[in-house]
Parts: structure tokens; C-alpha cells; sequence
């Protein structure tokens, strides 16, 4: 009786001990977690403050709709037309060229390629992903340019195409580590239903796995997406950054080497800063929606 | 000059305040133009040499250099191009340091030698688009500049009076990028600070004059620019930052200026 009264006793204090514990532990990571909502909610307020008075100065249809950008020139214009279609067609390009060839081996990794074959493959795939972007760029700039130039036969080479064809090998570490993840997670049960009603593996794969895996494949590519559209470093070494309205082998200007490309020599205040700023808003206002958009599949993928 | 004399004073009793103190080795911060790399490298390199003191170089541009300098971020703003009279008027005093030329360079397959500076001008503006129509190749011209506000940039269009007008087909964001293009394009054309001219690239002679120290100290080379030390008028500089802006506006460092591929202005 003795005992069981205090081992009781000693149970409740300890149990008391660690609950504090808990709780400040707990309180640790609340504002951990804080600092990082802190971040995202100091650069929204910041953009939005410094992107809203050049908007208001030069006229919102004006902005986005203006078709020429001369920030420096005696007389400037300020129309982010070019930028805004550019980044758009860019990254559409390196989608439809990443996305076949990244879904592609992402189901061979995933179903087809040997223990050995994957292993090697998916060393690769997490190489070219840690290659830093500036390395992307001068590849592009000392390979490809030159090589667009000789294959079309255009004067220069540096142009949209050349950043769509490094924009795509960029997205395709992304969509194949993602892809791959999502078919690993396919239940084997559904393969093995499949193939012992008699399909062929092929069949199973694309009839069974890949629509099992819809969402996540879908989420890889907008996340390829979001990769794409926020390049700078790589895009401006071989895209020529000249503000023109886009097209496949003209030298073009991204939104974001239009913000990178001008920032350092802007003075502060100054409506060609300011303006910056609301390029990098309207930049900005473009990946929260590709976030909300892959919310919305990650959201679907869960609820089923 | 009242003014120099006067910091030169007050120079010299911070000196002698901090003589007591054992030795000051706070360091001297230069920020601006990318093409003053070179320059402000060597001469920074000899100065910790014979006094200890270091100088950190932060490559900008000529605007964030003027804007640092006048910001107090920085002892000395380096801008590789004239102040302009609204920044004079912000209380900036601009002392040169060297003149630079500004090579036109192209491939070295080109077989153009020579332009006078109102057919590059020309060439710039998209008035003449094919090597043919100035005695080369028959090929369209690949015209490579600078990004907007670039001190090379502006140095060049205003020597050749094409500001806001160039059709550029490439604005790249550093001389290396320009050289690495040109390089590699045969029917390039693009213009670089001469000290970083390399011989993947062939400079061309402007109205028959090739681009060197001698040609550019008397003025014949005429696509040239000022590489310009910027200062506040009204604000002291500290005692190390002094010493380094006499020291390599004495004329006792000028081999080290030549050094770096530009002609020194004392």
C-alpha cells in the first residue's frame, strides 16, 4: 500500500517536470515557427509598400500593359508587357520541353530501371539539381549560344529559346525527384491487381500508377513552374536582357533579370527603383499563385 | 583647394591624435564602378603593402558607388565616369584618378580594322546593320552592350553621343560576359574598358588610331572616360581613407595605375 502511494506520488512529479519541459519546448518551436511567418509576411508588407507608388505613378494598364521599357532613357517608359510575356512564354517552353522527358524517366526510375540502373540515375538527378544556377548560365552562354546560332543560322544565339532549352534542363531535377516519390507511393496492391487481371507492365504503369499518382505529378510540375518563373542568374546569361517583346529567337528580358539587371544602379526613391520594386511584385503575385495552385493539388492528393 | 588644404589639416592632427593610440588599421572602403576592378585592386594591394592598412573594393556600378559614397556607406565612391551636375550639386566632389579607354572590340575573324567613331556610332543606332556596307564580311551585325546604367555603357554612348539610342542586340551585365560574347560570335561588335581587353577579342583602331596609354593620354584615341574618385564635400574623410586618396593621387603610384591598363591623370 505503502509503495503503489508513492510511486503514484513520484509519477504525478514527474509527469509535472515534463510537462513544463513540453510546454517550453513547445514555445521553442511556436517561435521558430513564427520567424519564419515573420519573414513572409515582412517581404508581402515591404513589396507591396515599395511595388503600390510606381504603379500609382505610372498607371496600373499603363504598367502591365505598356509595351516598351526604357527606365534610363531622357524620356523614360515604363511598360512591363515584354517582361511579363516573356517570363510567361519562357516558362511554358521549358515546361513543355522538361515535363515529357522528366515524367518519362520518372516512371522508368520509379517502375522499370533495376536497383543498380536507379541508383545511379537518381545520383545524377540530385547532381544536376545542386549545380548552381550561374553554372546553368555559362554552359548556356559557351555551348548552347553559340550553338543556336550555327543550327538556325540566326546572327546571335542568345535569345528566348536559349533560356527555354536551360530553363527546362533546370525544371527537370524538380519534376523527376517529385514524380518519382509520387509513383514509389502508389500501393503495390494496384500494380499486382492489374497485372493479374493480364495486362501488360506497360499498361499497368499508365493505365494504373500514373493516374494513381495524378496529383503528385501534377504538383511537380507546378513546381517546376515556380522554379522556372523565379531564375534569374541563368536566364540572364544567355537570354540577351533586351527588352523585347518575345519571340523564339529574339533577345529577350525575363521579370526577374529585368529587376536583378537594373537594381545595383537605380538610385533609391527614384521612380526607375520604384518601379523595380512593383516588377518584383507583379513577379511576385505570379508565384503565390502557383503556390495556391499547387496547394490545390496537394489539398486534393490528401483528401482522397 | 581651401577644402583639400583643410582636410589636409585636419589630417594631420587626427594624426597626431592617434599616434599616441599605437597605430590605426581600420580599413579603407571603396565602392562603385565594376571596370575600376583592376585599378583600384593594384593600388589598394600596394598601399596595405607599404602601410598595413587594407582597402575592400565592393564592385556596384558608378551609381551605387556615388550613391554609397554620398550615403556615408563607403570612404571613397570610385565611378568610372564625369560627376553629373545633380550630383555635384548633392555636395560630391569628383578628383580623377586615370583615364580609360573604352576598346571597341570584335572577333578576330572580323576583317574590319578600322571605324571612325561616327560610323560606330552609326552601327549602334542600327543605321548600318551588315559588316558588308564597312568593308567586312557580308554579315548582320551582332551589336553586344552594356545593361542601362553600366559606366561603361554610359561612357561609350555618350563619347559616341548615342544615348538611349542603340539597338542593342545583348545588354550584358559585366565586361567579361561582353568579351566571353564577342569571343565567341563572328559577327559581333562590343566595347570594353581597354585593361580588360583580352586577345580573344581584336580592338578595333578608331579614326586609325589603335587604342593604348600613349594614344589615350593625348587624347588622339578619342572613345576614352575618366575613372573618377568620389568624395563629400562636406564630410571628412577618415585618416586611413586620406592617406590612401593621396597616396594614389600623388603621382607615386602611378606604376602601379599603369599597371592595371589605364593612364594616369597625375
Amino acid at each position: 500500500m505503502h509503495t503503489s502511494i508513492f510511486l503514484e506520488f513520484f509519477k504525478r512529479t514527474r509527469n509535472r517536470s515534463t510537462e513544463i519541459i513540453e510546454k517550453v519546448i513547445q514555445g521553442i518551436f511556436l517561435i521558430l515557427g513564427l520567424i519564419t511567418v515573420g519573414c513572409v509576411l515582412l517581404i508581402t508588407v515591404y513589396l507591396v509598400i515599395s511595388g503600390i507608388p510606381a504603379i500609382k505613378e505610372i498607371g496600373l494598364i499603363h504598367f502591365l500593359f505598356g509595351k516598351e521599357w526604357a527606365s534610363t532613357a531622357a524620356e523614360p517608359k515604363y511598360g512591363i508587357l515584354p517582361f511579363i510575356l516573356t517570363s510567361v512564354y519562357g516558362t511554358a517552353g521549358a515546361i513543355l520541353m522538361g515535363v515529357p522527358v522528366g515524367f518519362f524517366a520518372a516512371v522508368y526510375l520509379s517502375k522499370v530501371a533495376s536497383k543498380k540502373v536507379r541508383a545511379v540515375i537518381e545520383t545524377a538527378v540530385n547532381l544536376l539539381a545542386g549545380i548552381p544556377s550561374v553554372v546553368y548560365g555559362l554552359v548556356g552562354m559557351l555551348v548552347l549560344v553559340p550553338a543556336i546560332r550555327e543550327v538556325f543560322h540566326v546572327p546571335d544565339g542568345a535569345s528566348l529559346l536559349a533560356a527555354i532549352v536551360v530553363l527546362a534542363i533546370m525544371v527537370l531535377p524538380n519534376i523527376i525527384k517529385v514524380s518519382v516519390t509520387a509513383l514509389d507511393a502508389v500501393p503495390k496492391e494496384f500494380e499486382d491487381a492489374s497485372l493479374a487481371l493480364g495486362a501488360t507492365p506497360t499498361e499497368t504503369f499508365f493505365r494504373v500508377s500514373v493516374p494513381a499518382a495524378k496529383s503528385g505529378i501534377a504538383a511537380a510540375v507546378v513546381l517546376g513552374v515556380g522554379r522556372a518563373v523565379g531564375e534569374a542568374m541563368a536566364v540572364m546569361m544567355v537570354a540577351g536582357n533586351v527588352a523585347n517583346m518575345p519571340s523564339l529567337f529574339q533577345s529577350v528580358r525575363f521579370l526577374t533579370t529585368a529587376v536583378s539587371g537594373e537594381m545595383a544602379y537605380s538610385s533609391p526613391g527614384s521612380l526607375q527603383r520604384n518601379a523595380l520594386f512593383s516588377i518584383a511584385l507583379v513577379l511576385f503575385l505570379f508565384i503565390m499563385l502557383i503556390n495556391a495552385t499547387l496547394n490545390f493539388f496537394l489539398k486534393r492528393d490528401k483528401e482522397k | 583647394m581651401k577644402k583639400r588644404i583643410r582636410l589636409f589639416v585636419t589630417g594631420m592632427l587626427l594624426t597626431g591624435m592617434l599616434v599616441g593610440c599605437g597605430g590605426n588599421k581600420e580599413a579603407v572602403a571603396t565602392d562603385g564602378s565594376t571596370s575600376m576592378n583592376k585599378v583600384i585592386g593594384a593600388l589598394g594591394e600596394a598601399f596595405e603593402a607599404d602601410t598595413g592598412i587594407t582597402v575592400t573594393y565592393n564592385a556596384t556600378g558608378s551609381g551605387a558607388g556615388i550613391q554609397a559614397v554620398q550615403e556615408g556607406r563607403c570612404d571613397i565612391g570610385l565611378s568610372s565616369r564625369n560627376l553629373k551636375d545633380e550630383e555635384k550639386e548633392k555636395g560630391l566632389i569628383g578628383t580623377v584618378l586615370a583615364y580609360d579607354g573604352i576598346a571597341v572590340i570584335v572577333n578576330p575573324d572580323n576583317t574590319v580594322d578600322n571605324l571612325d567613331i561616327n560610323t560606330i556610332a552609326k552601327i549602334y543606332t542600327g543605321e548600318i546593320t551588315n559588316w558588308s556596307e564597312v568593308g567586312g564580311n557580308d554579315a548582320e551585325i551582332v551589336l553586344i552592350g552594356r545593361e542601362a546604367g553600366s559606366g561603361t555603357r554610359d561612357g561609350f554612348e555618350s563619347i559616341t553621343e548615342t544615348e538611349d539610342k542603340c539597338k542593342y542586340r545583348q545588354e550584358l551585365t559585366s565586361t567579361g560576359d561582353v568579351i566571353t560574347t564577342v569571343a565567341s560570335n563572328p559577327a559581333a561588335i562590343g566595347y570594353a574598358s581597354l585593361a580588360s581587353v583580352k586577345e580573344t577579342v581584336k580592338a578595333l583602331t578608331v579614326e586609325g588610331i589603335a587604342p593604348s596609354e600613349a594614344t589615350i593620354k593625348d587624347g588622339s584615341y578619342v572613345v576614352q572616360r575618366p575613372f573618377v574618385l568620389v568624395t563629400k564635400e562636406d564630410t571628412q574623410l577618415s585618416e586611413n581613407a586620406q592617406k590612401f586618396f593621396d597616396y594614389i593621387t600623388s603621382g607615386e603610384a602611378n606604376e602601379f595605375i599603369s599597371s592595371a591598363g589605364v593612364v594616369p591623370a597625375n
